[in-house]
């Protein structure tokens, strides 16, 4: 990882963040591991110089990124976001990086874009997850997330670049990844290789393997329970060890209601889970 | 005389492994999360540790008549209640791992979580269970309770099936190594099939 140029986050300092040994080392990166700490330590050899990222579909002016054009093409800020994993444990974590919108509007979507297709590197020699279903979980690959434009848009919505000032280490989904901080993280799709301006609501990987379980939109949610546990509060994964007493209430929408709810008005929460 | 002082040795020292090897490992385990060592969450890693760890123990416990008889060394079972203690204390730090450190003694929603989520039910119903056995493991209790307490003991292969579910439930997507488990508790139990099917047909007399 190399330091990055960008400009801090004022409003945010006062977050407690979470330590960057932890945010780096405890990861949901099933290419490298279903275990925590597998992808700090399968990821390290990975690749991210060369790298293409496509940005196409249904728009105007399709590009293709490489590997320099991410960190110089954009300004970079640093955003400090809450993030809430789907297991009921929360980091705080300063990240790097540029709007969605801004890399959107220069691609200049067309009428019929109405939703966002991700995709995450398929590379099965790089990342042993995706070579070996014990060790990847047993999903299927590559990855796929989606996001409706509108939320696409949404000045939240960030591609990061980067974390604690620095380039993203792999592990953490290098060279570029994708951050919302109002949905649980696996929203947050890692090791992107392509955006695809589509017409219909895509199928994402954990709707695809447990429909019942997580839903296209996956809003953070108190009020909706995952039918195998709670989503009603969560530990902050803090400094401290086992004694440390982190658990604190979920808030709808992560937090962020008052810039994001106006995106979900008259839609039924608990249908649209 | 002489054979039966060497019985006596090999259980010793056997016992000796036990108690080493169930507890070295939760020293260090404890001692490592609480300097901040175990991990980015070192919450989590206690709790499965623990979970394992008794599920391993149990299965072990059932391997041992088995093993006993077929090498004829009789003496394994003396290290049966043992195992079965032990079994019992990492559940019990299972358990009180998730109320205290996870929950944070946020009792309601314990309870809630107890009442509402298959798994955790499950396997609270197994460490209930489990916590009768270990406290009728004594030999006192076990003179005065004749007959029933072979009855009781016999819980012992439900709660097994117990955990092996409350495990394979428990995991978001990764079902190798619960279905793993459920293999070996399956091979386990079946070592058992003539005693099981008694105890089926009491419960379920069939009219055939």
């Amino acid at each position: 990882t190399t330091p990055l140029k960008f400009t801090a986050d004022k409003a945010n300092q006062a977050l407690i963040k979470t330590p960057e040994n932890k945010v780096i080392s405890h990861n949901n990166f099933y290419e490298f591991g279903a275990q925590k700490e597998q992808p700090a330590e399968l990821a390290q050899n990975f690749k991210v110089d060369p790298w293409q990222l496509t940005i196409s579909g249904e728009c105007d002016h399709p590009i293709t990124l490489d590997y320099d054009d991410l960190t110089t093409m954009f300004a970079l800020e640093e955003r400090i976001y809450r993030l809430r994993c789907v297991e009921t444990w929360s980091m705080v974590v300063p990240w790097i990086g540029f709007s969605l919108a801004d890399l959107l509007k220069k691609v200049a979507p067309n009428s019929s874009a109405k939703y966002v297709l991700f995709e995450t590197l398929y590379d099965p020699k790089q990342m042993p997850g995706q070579a070996d279903r014990r060790l990847g979980g047993g999903i299927n690959y590559p990855y796929v997330e989606g996001l409706r434009l509108d939320e696409a848009m949404n000045p939240l919505t960030l591609m990061s670049v980067g974390l604690y000032g620095k380039t993203l280490p792999p592990q953490n989904g290098a060279p570029i990844r994708l951050v919302v901080p109002w949905k649980y993280g696996f929203k947050s799709i890692k090791s992107i290789v392509s955006i695809k301006l589509v017409s219909e609501q895509p199928k994402t990987t954990w709707q695809q393997l447990a429909p019942n379980e997580y839903g296209f939109y996956a809003n953070v949610n108190p009020n909706h329970d995952h039918p195998r546990w709670s989503q009603a509060s969560e530990r902050r994964i803090t400094s401290g060890g086992l004694f440390s007493r982190n658990r604190t209430e979920t808030l709808p929408f992560n937090g962020y209601g008052e810039e994001v709810a106006h995106l979900y008005k008259g839609m039924d929460l608990n249908k649209y889970y | 005389m002489n054979t039966k002082l060497k019985t006596s040795t090999k259980v010793f020292s056997l016992k000796v492994f036990i108690h080493l090897a169930a507890l070295l490992p939760i020293v260090e385990l404890y001692y490592l999360a609480f300097i901040d060592q175990l991990g980015a969450d070192p919450v989590q890693r206690v709790i499965h540790f623990t979970g394992i760890g008794a599920f391993n123990l149990l299965l072990i416990t059932l391997l041992i008549s088995p093993l006993a008889k077929k090498f004829k060394q009789g003496y394994l079972i003396q290290v049966r209640r043992l195992l079965g203690l032990y079994a019992f204390s990492y559940a019990f730090m299972h358990v009180l791992n998730f109320i205290a450190f996870d929950l944070q003694f946020a009792w309601s929603l314990f309870f809630n979580e107890v009442v509402e989520r298959p798994y955790i039910s499950i396997g609270m119903v197994g460490f209930v269970l489990l916590t009768l056995l270990a406290i009728t493991s004594h030999n006192t209790l076990r003179r005065k309770m004749g007959k029933s307490w072979q009855h009781l003991h016999n819980f012992n292969y439900l709660i097994v099936i117990l955990v092996a579910i409350h495990f394979y439930w428990s995991v978001k997507s990764e079902l190798i190594s619960p279905l793993f488990y459920i293999v070996l508790t399956v091979i386990l139990l079946s070592f058992r099939y003539k005693k099981l099917k008694a105890m089926l047909l009491t419960f379920f007399p069939s009219n055939t």
